[in-house]
């Protein structure tokens, strides 16, 4: 009746899990009471979770990246503190069997639930603002793109508490990811939340490809794009381009473990090296997928505050999609060591190094950018500059480890973990947070305090710092990653300072959930009336912030680069005297009820629950159907409606 | 005539390019478009494994002993047909005749399921001789590529059925002209990852 589940998955003998869950459990539920004690439901279902605004989607993904960013930070100390405490003849607090489920799902978690949520957010709310249009093409899929994220996350969620996740590392490298050795759910529970929220990132791809190919305001050329949407450009078709690929190599691992086949068996001519040349081959893209979008918004922060146009507009574009392509000729650095011949890693290797080059490009141009401008140092300047150091340091331990000679020594070791933090902590995260800073007064209409926001900035780089470094030297002395005992005392005092610098991130976190408490505590003397407050130079500027629903009343005309910025410059107002009704497409719940039925089917497959299978999948596609065929799918908001509302915008502005 | 008037020219040529955004017809058509492309990117990953375990058949049936020459004919035929029918039906849209649509999707599917048919007997086939996809790697790879194109197609023909229904109750309304526009994309591309698999996996794999 109930498949493989029973009383048994649930690990009572286990305190550390259980507790958790019960204060989470206890916190949704308080959160769950307040608002239907408050009657709030109606506002919710109406204002966001069936709500199909671009804007309301990217607040949405930001929230639910921030969410699953404290889970996986708490995985993150946890293993710190475990590595830190079992040296020698002490064993810890985590038997192999909870640290091995740890690791792996702090980076699931981090590449799946945290980087993408953040990145594919803040493009959401973005992107179709600088576009100077009024929405994605597509924006019931955009919602779908978005529950069936948040679908993946509580799947990952509740392998908590029922059963268990993986215990193969974030990458799930068969045999051992197999059902041979892998035998119980936690594999499953890896794979179905990845292949459902994967649907998601794919149409979020498709999604935005076609916004930002399709549709931009009059006279928006490609070369008059800002940045930020250049580089959305160019990871969303790596997501179009790779994700699939993922997709493709889950489902032969999913048969393999369903059906018995044999695609990376050990027996009848499975082969695992495929695995792991098809996961990169996806894996590596996606580096560029999260990290792309990022240097957008540095580019966007360093002309912002340093009051003067972008260095080289077009060197930064061309470099850009030099890196998209790139981005898909490396794969094979990351296992130089299973052997496919010198000349193979010599290739792989020298376009390892040649990606260099375009990012270093890249780095030139914002500190160009900042030269001889009129600086501004607030929050995203200063993740600006932490981001310049820090991502230098790690792209060039990156080139070290592209050696294919020196990558045989360092392979698997923790000087590779230290590298990828370094690129994605100092590039992509500092990047997200950047953005968060910069365009949090466009999204809720009032700025975020700064001193604690400097506060946040100062512990993630000291933090950083502190506990990655030492893993460096760690690297180099032959400590291999994903440890659960530490045989060699001598390590230890490395490891101490790596466990210092993740309570100094956790100093950094607790300022941020500080930031946002105090900001919103305060928003009365904080509020953005002018919809402006950085002097911004592109076009979400000229919206009053928070923007409408439609975001222009009339779509501006664009004839440069910086168009805001030159409209500025001109002295002239976006704001007419005339204007036309405004069609608008109507709320759905597709997304949402879409997501139910992905988290129920999800979980019946990972535990052979075969009925509510088949009950799931005919649900999905009733829904599927019925929002098939719908036509009346757009509200118009009259020209009476958008008058009004402008005119009282335009007397807020005067009055400030 | 100056620089200054030549770049000025050349942004008013550009300007008039730039209308702003792209009609709905061509949005919608544009990121179907796309999602083909990912959807063929997905398939070129089933090709990859397929090639690279084509020889792995662990002591079991090779291609040469499973494969029937004429089976691969007829279904590629049906395919090719259908998919002629399916943009004569197109067409027929596009010329607001909704009774000739109609008419024509009548053989469209009956081919698309034709295929079908005689991908499953083809399947059953191979299972009843033992062939199954758990024998090897060779036959995981098969029924897997083999197996996605008909859930494609299997999906198609759902579709069909759907867009008929819509036709017959709300007519050639814009809505549902886009909505075949995407039809007809995707049945046509199924034609297309077919050649592939009748190419790299039967004539290649008979011989």
């Amino acid at each position: 009746m109930l498949g493989k589940l029973s009383w048994s998955a649930i690990p009572f003998s286990e305190p550390l899990p259980l507790i958790s869950t019960a204060v989470v459990a206890i916190i949704i539920l308080v959160a769950l009471g307040i608002v239907t004690a408050k009657g709030w439901w109606p506002y919710l279902w109406r204002e966001w979770l069936t709500s199909v605004d671009h804007k309301r989607i990217g607040v949405m993904y930001v929230a639910l990246g921030l969410v699953m960013l404290l889970r996986g930070f708490a995985d993150a100390l946890m293993m710190r503190s475990q590595q830190a405490l079992a040296v020698g003849t002490a064993q810890g607090y985590l038997p192999p069997e909870h640290y091995n489920q740890i690791f792996s799902a702090h980076g699931t978690i981090m590449i799946f639930f945290v980087a993408m949520p953040l990145v594919i957010g803040l493009m959401n709310f973005v992107v179709p603002l600088q576009l100077g249009v009024r929405d994605v093409a597509f924006p019931v899929l955009n919602s779908v793109s978005f529950w069936l994220t948040a679908a993946g996350a509580l799947l990952v969620n509740v392998s908590l508490v029922i059963g268990n996740f993986a215990r193969t590392g974030w990458m799930g490298y068969p045999p051992l990811a197999g059902l041979q050795f892998s035998p119980d759910v936690g594999v499953d529970y890896y794979l179905w939340s990845l292949q459902i929220s994967g649907i998601g990132t794919l149409l979020t791809g498709v999604n935005f490809v076609t916004t930002i190919l399709k549709l931009r305001a009059p006279g928006m050329s490609y070369w008059h794009m800002p940045v930020f949407c250049w580089t959305a450009l160019a990871s969303n078709l790596l997501i179009v381009a790779a994700f699939p690929i993922l997709t493709a190599t889950f489902l032969m691992l999913l048969l393999d473990r369903y059906l018995g086949m044999h695609f990376f068996t050990n027996d009848a001519g499975g082969n695992q090296m495929m695995y792991v040349n098809l996961f990169w081959a996806w894996g590596h893209p996606e580096v560029y997928i999260l990290v792309l979008p990022a240097f957008g918004i540095f580019s966007e922060v360093a002309a912002t505050y340093s009051g003067k146009a972008l260095f080289s507009y077009r060197s930064m574009v061309l470099a850009t999609l030099a890196i998209c392509i790139l981005s898909f000729m490396v794969w094979l650095h990351h296992f130089f060591t299973m052997g496919a011949g010198a000349n193979v890693n010599a290739f792989f290797g020298i376009m390892s190094a040649v990606i260099a080059v375009p990012t270093g490009v890249k780095v030139f141009n914002w500190l160009f950018t900042m030269f001889g401008g009129r600086i501004v140092f607030t929050t995203p300047m200063l993740y600006l500059i932490g981001f310049i150091i820090t991502f230098v340091i790690g792209g060039l331990t990156g080139v070290l480890l592209a050696i294919p000679p020196v990558d045989f020594v360092l392979h698997n070791s923790v000087f590779l973990v230290a590298h990828f933090h370094n690129v994605i902590i100092g590039g992509v995260l500092f990047g997200v947070l950047a953005g968060y800073n910069h365009w949090f007064p466009k999204a809720f209409g009032f700025t975020l305090d700064e001193r604690l926001g400097k506060a946040s900035f100062w512990f993630w780089l000291f933090g950083f710092y502190l506990a990655f470094m030492p893993l460096y030297a760690l690297g180099l002395m032959g400590m291999t990653r994903r440890l659960q005992h530490i045989a060699d005392p001598s390590w230890r005092p490395w490891l101490l300072v790596a466990e210092v610098g993740a309570i100094v991130i956790l100093f950094a976190i607790l300022c941020q959930v500080a930031q946002l408490y105090v900001s919103i505590r305060t928003r009365a003397h904080r509020r953005d009336v002018t919809g402006d407050p950085w002097n911004g130079r592109t076009l979400e500027w000229a919206t009053p912030s928070p923007p409408p629903a439609y975001n222009f009343a009339v779509l501006p005309n664009v004839e440069t680069i910086d168009a805001f910025w030159e409209m500025k410059r001109k002295g002239r107002r976006p704001v007419q005297t005339r204007y036309e009704p405004v069609h608008l497409p109507r709320n759905s719940p597709t997304g949402f009820i879409t997501a139910f039925f992905a988290v129920v089917t999800g979980f019946a497959l990972i535990w052979h629950i075969w009925w509510i299978v088949i009950l799931g999948l005919i649900a999905a596609t009733a829904t599927m159907l019925v929002s098939g065929w719908s036509h009346e799918r757009e509200r118009e908001i009259s020209a009476a409606e958008i008058a009004r509302s402008e005119r009282t915008r335009a007397n807020l502005g005067g009055a400030a | 005539m100056t620089t200054t008037t030549i770049e000025a020219a050349a942004n008013r040529a550009a300007h008039q390019r730039e209308v702003g955004p792209a009609p709905k017809r061509i949005v919608v058509a544009y990121g179907f478009w796309i999602f083909i492309l990912s959807d063929i990117v997905m398939f070129s990953a089933l090709f990859a494994a397929y090639a690279v375990l084509a020889g792995n058949t662990a002591g079991g049936p090779t291609g040469a002993d499973l494969f029937n020459i004429r089976n691969v004919f007829l279904m590629t035929m049906c395919l090719l047909v259908s998919s002629y029918t399916s943009g004569l039906g197109a067409l027929s849209a596009e010329q607001r005749k909704p009774e000739r649509f109609l008419i024509f999707a009548v053989p469209t599917f009956v081919l698309g399921a034709a295929f079908l048919a005689l991908e499953i007997s083809e399947f059953m086939g191979m299972v009843d001789k033992g062939a199954g996809p758990s024998r090897s790697a060779f036959l995981s790879a098969f029924f897997t590529l083999v197996g996605m194109h008909g859930a494609h197609v299997s999906a198609g023909l759902i579709w069909l059925v759907y867009m008929v229904a819509q036709v017959v109750a709300k007519g050639l309304h814009a809505a549902v002209l886009r909505r075949l526009l995407c039809f007809s994309l995707f049945w046509h591309a199924l034609d297309i990852v077919w050649i592939g698999v009748m190419t790299l996996v039967y004539l290649m794999g008979i011989q």
